[in-house]
């Protein structure tokens, strides 16, 4: 199974919110409007949008990275001109939303937040600085791993896709619920991204890729 | 391919999703714009302060999605809730029966997916449901403003769609 189930108690905050009903299986008929999803212009994202480290006055303390990969559907053929979105907390794992009160600096020169569009091959690209891990109050000394959180659309509706990519050898994924409710190994691992030397730039950035593959829609299936 | 897992939204997506006039499908003045407004339950009964609600209409439309004209009609919206599990959204009727409503939130694994009908009519899904699920789905209506609560779990729950 790809996806975690609703009601995983080791993440406490599914307890009262995992629908306890399983979903209607419904035919989508090809009118259903779940069968399509918003086109994005090209002229609704900006061109430094892509690049969190450039979004002030300064740069941001941390390691630079470069994240890039592609969007695909589970036939491996590229989702063009889609819209991916990410957030993440800065290098000392601090998220700059008014809610996170860990008590790690703000970085004045770094919100966390970034969008793009993928290219022709489905590919996007992000600048960005290395998250840090934090500690949450899931349960004694809870830590998230170092993740940055991705948004993306396919050309379904029922394609969206919010999910979060980690960092290999990262030693708290095996202690974190919110990845470890993948049920499967082999899922989870999807969620990893990979250091890429030929993506690395030398003397300025390390390179990640991450792909994400898209699920079916309910015609196909 | 395998296909990638899903994840939370986690709390801390305020900096990062909303956009300016998000909820705004259509613009004030727009003369068919009707508002869908209600709140996010969980299973205790109380609100969900930190949701992400995305409507869709079935069609991209002219005003933007992400950065809206100054008319038209955008077929996307997305709006947070606010600290009482309330949302609401400026657009205008579909062309078929219902509108599709996806929801994130913390705690949500995955996001749900579900169906607002504005009329309640023979239809291929809720012809399926027993009376009180196929009530689940079905907005109240007051002139131009329509009620729709999500509940994600307990009694009253959402039908949610398998996707």
């Amino acid at each position: 199974m790809t996806h975690p189930p609703y009601l995983y108690p080791g993440y406490q905050s599914t307890v009262l919110r995992a629908p306890s009903r399983p979903p209607v299986a419904f035919k989508a008929d090809p009118d259903a409007i779940e069968l399509s999803s918003p086109v994005f212009g090209h002229d609704e994202v900006g061109s430094l949008d892509a690049d969190l480290t450039r979004q002030h006055a300064g740069e941001p303390i941390g390691e630079r990275i470069i994240v890039t990969g592609r969007i695909l559907d589970d036939g491996g053929r590229p989702v063009r001109g889609t819209l991916v979105e990410v957030w993440q907390a800065n290098s000392a794992g601090r998220y700059a939303h008014a809610g996170d009160q860990h008590p790690a600096p703000l970085d004045p020169n770094f919100t966390g937040a970034g969008r793009c569009l993928t290219d022709d091959e489905g590919r996007y690209r992000f600048v960005t600085i290395k998250p840090g891990a934090y500690p949450w109050r899931n349960h004694p000394n809870a830590w998230r791993p170092a993740h940055i959180h991705f948004s993306v659309f396919g050309t379904a509706f029922t394609q969206r896709l919010v999910t979060q990519m980690y960092f290999p050898g990262d030693p708290l994924m095996p202690f974190d619920p919110i990845m470890q409710s993948i049920p499967d190994e082999a899922a989870r691992q999807r969620l990893v991204s990979s250091y890429a030397h030929d993506v690395t730039q030398p003397e300025w950035a390390l390179g990640y890729t991450f792909d994400v593959v898209l699920g079916r829609t309910p015609m196909e299936s | 391919m395998p296909a990638t897992p899903s994840q939370t939204v986690g709390p801390f997506f305020a900096h990062a999703l909303p956009y300016e006039h998000d909820w705004e499908l259509v613009p004030e003045r727009h003369p068919e714009a009707i508002t869908l407004t209600g709140r996010v339950w969980d299973g205790a009964g109380e609100p969900v302060p930190d949701a992400l609600l995305e409507l869709w209409l079935g069609r991209t439309g002219d005003r933007g999605a992400l950065r809206r004209g100054d008319g038209g009609v955008s077929g996307f919206g997305r709006c947070a809730t606010d600290p009482d599990g309330r949302y609401r959204f400026r657009t205008i009727r579909p062309s078929g029966p219902y509108l599709s409503l996806q929801i994130f939130a913390r705690g949500l694994l995955r996001s749900v997916l579900t169906r607002v009908y504005l009329e309640d009519l023979p239809d291929p899904l809720l012809d399926g449901l027993d009376p009180a699920r196929r009530a689940t789905l079905l907005a109240t209506g007051k002139g131009d403003t329509y009620e729709f609560d999500v509940r994600l779990q307990g009694e009253g729950e959402t039908v949610f769609l398998d996707f």
